[in-house]
């Protein structure tokens, strides 16, 4: 029973437990993390390997890149927790599965958007950024990818159990992510040309604790719906 | 929630709001409505296109490829103004877990993606003539973009889950998130469009529009709505008999009309 645990109890548990499954399961892990990196040097390769050229479009492609490796991680969120029932016994615990969902958020985030953050001044590098870019490119990356799990997280919940759900996601939560692209590579476009970008890390901010407080109580919502 | 018997109308009693949501009785009321619609769209837009592209002048400086917007702006505004209903109708489907506004919800998702669609498509057209060019990175013309993904998003969720009832939450809860988010994505492409890429072609319209191109346009905005509303009333019908098919006022329905 978890009825003798407290709230914060059940929240450590499940974000420690994630924490090790995402450690256990590399591939799906390493996976987006690999993802992203290997988009992001896609461009060069399209596009030339003109510096000038690179130099201003890389803010977009890093973030492009994030989005899209964090969409592709969404679909292990809840699906084997669903499949295996222990998703079920969450939801019928006593601890609130809006707290639950915050937690395996949070986890999710630590083994993706965290790791992403953790590789992008590398990518930045090859790019050639400043930099003053560059950390202002990984303070964007800092506020804006747990807005991007938390989201993410709505879509997985909406999709569950469902056959297409990997494109699905992505196909319902892409169009919602664009204002934290823009506000993202805003910044690092206004840092790299030596303007002040701090409101848009400001608006950044602000997003990010709008998604972080609707997001675990939309994707809870959805969860109980996939589960009725 | 009790059934009243739809021959036997309270009379004199104070207004029930949830009247018409009984499926039997909405359906009742707006089969007649939907003719009604169907006949005063035929006059208003046969009215409006002639007026329009016969009667209004030919503008000063974009010449006759202006007339498009008679078809253009009320589709622009028609997919804006469904997507907020769509939000609006899934909301109350939630809250009162009421299986009309269920319905109401995803039958107007396509005749709203089909509106965002004829705005972009026009939009192009009447691009190409006068800025030369198909499609500009406009703040507009981006958002109304996010606006038919957004619908996309929505009518694939619904389509994906093959439970009806699951279906239908699912989706008015997305489409509720989609509405929340509409604003956010609207300014953020509008400091995304002025900041980004410096100034470049708005979509302006003349200050002053002619008495004869107004009434036009109001006729053809008429027009379109009530296309809307009979294929909207249409959709939610022909989702009533399909869900409702054991049902006994839907089985009278099927009787009656397998006498006519």
């Amino acid at each position: 029973m978890t009825g003798q645990l407290s709230t914060i109890e059940v929240m450590q548990t499940v974000f420690l437990r994630d924490l090790h499954l995402a450690i256990k399961q590399k591939t799906d892990t390493l996976g987006a993390v690999f993802f992203f990196a290997l988009v992001a040097s896609l461009f060069p390769l399209a596009i030339g390997s003109e510096l000038l050229l690179l130099k201003q479009i890389a803010p977009g492609i890093i973030w492009v890149s994030a989005l899209l490796a964090s969409m592709l991680s969404m679909n292990r969120l809840y699906t084997n927790d669903f499949n295996d029932g222990t998703l079920e016994q969450l939801t019928l615990s006593a601890c609130p599965l809006e707290f639950i969902v915050l937690a395996k958020i949070l986890a999710h985030w630590t083994t993706t958007g965290f790791v992403l953050l953790l590789l992008s001044p590398i990518l930045a590098i090859q790019f050639d950024l400043s930099p003053l870019a560059i950390s202002t490119l990984m303070l964007t990356l800092l506020i804006g990818t747990p807005v991007l799990s938390f989201l993410g997280s709505i879509g997985a919940a909406l999709s569950l159990g469902l056959q297409s759900a990997g494109a699905l996601i992505s196909l319902m939560i892409l169009p919602l992510l664009i204002p934290i692209l823009i506000l993202g590579t805003l910044a690092v476009d206004a840092a790299s040309t030596n303007m002040p970008f701090s409101v848009y890390l400001y608006l950044l901010l602000a997003l990010s604790v709008l998604a972080s407080f609707f997001g675990p109580l939309a994707s809870a919502f959805a969860l109980r719906i996939a589960q009725e | 929630m009790e059934y009243k018997n739809p021959t036997n109308p309270p009379i004199a009693q104070p207004i029930n709001w949830f009247a018409f949501a009984s499926p039997s009785r909405f359906y009742q009321l707006s089969q007649k409505i939907i003719l009604l619609c169907w006949i005063l769209f035929l006059i208003t837009a046969t009215a409006g296109l002639i007026l329009g592209l016969l009667f209004a002048p030919t503008d000063a400086v974009q010449g006759d490829s202006y007339r498009i917007i008679y078809i253009h702006v009320p589709a622009a505004w028609m997919s804006m103004i469904l997507y907020l209903a769509m939000a609006f109708w899934a909301s109350i489907g939630l809250i009162f877990n009421a299986r009309l506004a269920y319905r109401f919800a995803i039958s107007i998702a396509p005749t709203g993606a089909l509106m965002t669609f004829i705005a972009l498509w026009t939009g192009a057209l009447w691009g190409k003539p006068t800025w030369g060019t198909w499609w500009v990175w406009d703040a507009r013309l981006t958002s109304e973009l996010i606006l038919l993904f957004l619908y996309i998003g929505y009518l694939s969720l619904y389509y994906s889950i093959h439970d009806e009832r699951k279906a239908a939450k699912a989706s008015s809860l997305l489409a509720i998130v989609g509405a929340v988010n509409v604003p956010i994505i609207y300014f953020s492409v509008k400091w995304w469009n002025t900041l980004h890429q410096g100034a470049t072609i708005t979509v302006s319209k003349a200050p002053s529009i002619e008495q004869t191109m107004l009434i036009a346009l109001l006729l053809m905005t008429a027009a379109f709505w009530l296309y809307a509303f009979a294929v909207i009333f249409t959709r939610v019908n022909q989702r009533s008999l399909i869900d409702e098919s054991h049902t006994d006022w839907v089985q009278q329905i099927l009787r009656g009309r397998g006498q006519a």
